[in-house]
């Protein structure tokens, strides 16, 4: 008799998550708008503009007068969910989100949608794997990157209660829930250890999290006992549960779908070396991807079970 | 420092009682009274950007203290108009009609870009009442005013919101995004000013980028567009006040940089040079 086989876990694109608490808020907010550059489908927006269609501004392709718009909104009492695909938003728009948002503390919710390589095949110009290091160069700008549609939701209501700005990162990569046990799967500034581990810990965030819970999975059949803390805020960053990985457990693999130069890795890089200073490992995106699609790429850099077990092989010397 | 500064605070509603000439003779007083103070505050920071201080004044009078519904007592009322400075760098001008108009202390005026004064050389909302955004980096403050224009209407207070560019500000692409969306809205309760001084920090702005014709740029992205004497009070008032349907009014208003001190007008030296104490001395005797 065979074994069974185990399912494969559901998995769920986080823009769906997105959508419909956004619509259920703004059904009860009408300080809610969303503002996009001819992203109306990419951003999920559909169902917002039906139930909404005074609130959709669509700027067309334009995404330094989407930013420059949205500050004027939000000047008007609007809270404005700028949904744009995260390289553009935070690449072409780069200066608006500096001066028209954060120095001017608008209250306004950048939504940097199909972060990452989600674009997978589509190549480097419309991946957004700089996102994270140039965000978090910006001060007063807080920066969520939620792992699945639980947390996705929950910074969703987060951000609308904020009251000043903030950058979520949306995906549209398919993840499975990594929020079962958790008590609250969203607090902002706070980090969710999904798994207890003492020789080490991996670092991760975003669609990332599942693959780090496999690795940490693998580890164990070797022996090797991996914390796993998924942090969901990367700006400003839960100090404390860094601090305490460093101590109690040695040594860090930091995991993200980004460049590791001023991302997450470098987040926790920084509290590492002025507190308690351990052997780390950055895993992320070292360069300009060749063609394929996002399964493949994370593959291609190591960014899977494999690749994180590896990593922390290496740690542990 | 005295800034001869009336001690009644002018406001529209008193002004708009007045026949237009006495309203513009009365505008021209102010005008004066913002002049010096920018002259004063420039000496006194020995730095700023007299040229365009000065260029602007009239348009910033006019709008101050003849037109924008605004309360110092309450500077973020729901319904207010919205003043934009998007050619940030000329705060001085900017800060002088805020105390002029109530919403700052003229004691505060001598420390413009002194250490951790409030009055930074480009003006912070978060810092000064009666700012509405934070420019500086040029091409921000007519989109920032798009989206004001829509919240007027989506949210039915419908009030009016003027922003004022740079003529060499107009060589940043992100104006004209944002006039195409304006046009394309229909936003008639918007309305841009072009201080068109026709000098940019290294030269003219028809040596270095040619801007002209540029009434019909505006109208070509679906603005109601006009020219106006920029230092004209009346002609600036009637249109700031003229009913508007269907289109933003975008007004390209001929200024002369330097405006009011002759050493100083139209000379491309002048956009930030800071003067002597001689010539403090002579620019506000010429603004007496």
């Amino acid at each position: 008799m065979n074994a069974p086989v185990a399912a494969p876990p559901a998995t769920f694109d986080c823009r769906q998550a997105f959508a419909e608490t956004l619509i259920e808020l703004a059904k009860a907010d009408e300080r809610i708008v969303a503002v996009c550059n001819d992203s109306v489908g990419s951003s999920n927006l559909g169902g917002f503009q039906k139930a909404f269609p005074d609130r959709l501004v669509n700027v067309g392709i334009a995404e330094q007068n989407m930013v420059g718009v949205a500050a004027g909104l939000s000047n008007g009492g609007f809270v404005p969910f700028v949904c744009c695909a995260s390289p553009f938003l935070t690449g072409r728009a780069l200066e608006q989100v500096k001066a028209d948002i954060a120095y001017n503390g608008y209250h306004v919710v950048l939504c940097g949608m199909s972060p990452g390589m989600a674009y997978g095949e589509l190549g480097p110009t419309h991946h957004s794997i700089e996102d994270l290091s140039w965000l978090r160069a910006i001060t007063d700008l807080s920066i969520v990157v939620p792992a699945d549609p639980a947390q996705t939701s929950a910074a969703v209501r987060w951000s609308v209660e904020y009251g000043k700005p903030s950058f979520l990162r949306v995906g549209r990569t398919k993840v499975p829930s990594v929020s079962e046990g958790q008590a609250e799967p969203f607090v902002f500034g706070k980090a969710n250890r999904l798994r207890e581990g003492s020789d080490l810990t991996i670092v991760v965030t975003g669609i990332l999290v599942a693959r780090a819970l496999e690795a940490a999975e693998a580890l164990a059949a070797q022996g090797i006992s991996a914390r796993v803390v998924n942090i969901a805020t990367i700006a400003p960053l839960d100090e404390a549960e860094i601090i305490a990985a460093a101590r109690e457990t040695g040594a860090i693999v930091t995991v993200e779908e980004a460049v590791v130069s001023g991302g997450l890795g470098a987040a926790v890089a920084e509290v590492v070396v002025r507190h308690h200073p351990v052997a780390m490992r950055l895993l992320g995106v070292p360069g300009f991807a060749p063609t394929g699609d996002t399964g493949f790429l994370l593959d291609h850099f190591g960014l899977n079970r494999d690749g994180i077990v590896r990593a922390a092989l290496e740690l542990r010397g | 420092m005295s800034l001869e500064f009336s001690a009644e605070v002018p406001t529209p509603e008193g002004l708009s009682n007045l026949s237009p000439s006495d309203r513009a003779a009365r505008l021209s007083d102010i005008a004066r009274a913002v002049r010096r103070s920018v002259v004063r505050m420039i000496d006194s920071a020995r730095a700023g950007h007299i040229g365009g201080d000065l260029s602007v004044t009239d348009i910033l009078t006019t709008l101050y203290f003849g037109v924008l519904k605004l309360d110092p007592a309450e500077p973020l009322a729901p319904g207010r108009d919205r003043f934009i400075l998007s050619k940030g760098h000329c705060a001085a001008a900017l800060y002088s009609a805020l105390a002029l108009r109530g919403f700052i202390d003229p004691a505060l005026l001598p420390t413009f870009m002194k250490p951790l004064s409030v009055l930074n050389g480009h003006p912070n909302r978060r810092k000064v009442a009666g700012v509405e955004a934070n420019t500086g980096p040029l091409g921000h403050g007519l989109p920032i005013a798009v989206g004001s224009a829509i919240a007027s209407r989506l949210s039915g207070r419908n009030w009016q919101t003027f922003v004022v560019t740079g003529d060499g500000e107009l060589q940043e692409g992100s104006n004209w995004e944002a006039a195409m969306s304006a046009g394309h809205r229909g936003l008639d309760n918007l309305c841009v000013i072009v201080d068109r001084n026709r000098l940019q920090q290294g030269a003219r702005t028809e040596d270095t980028n040619r801007l002209d014709p540029l009434t019909d740029k505006w109208a070509a992205f679906g603005w109601e567009a006009v020219e106006v004497d920029g230092h004209d009070h009346a002609a600036l008032y009637e249109l700031f006040t003229r009913p508007r349907s269907g289109k933003p009014l975008a007004i390209v208003a001929n200024t002369l940089k330097g405006k009011g001190v002759s050493f100083i007008e139209d000379r491309v030296e002048w956009h930030h040079k800071v003067p002597s104490a001689e010539q403090v001395a002579l620019a506000l005797e010429e603004l007496r």
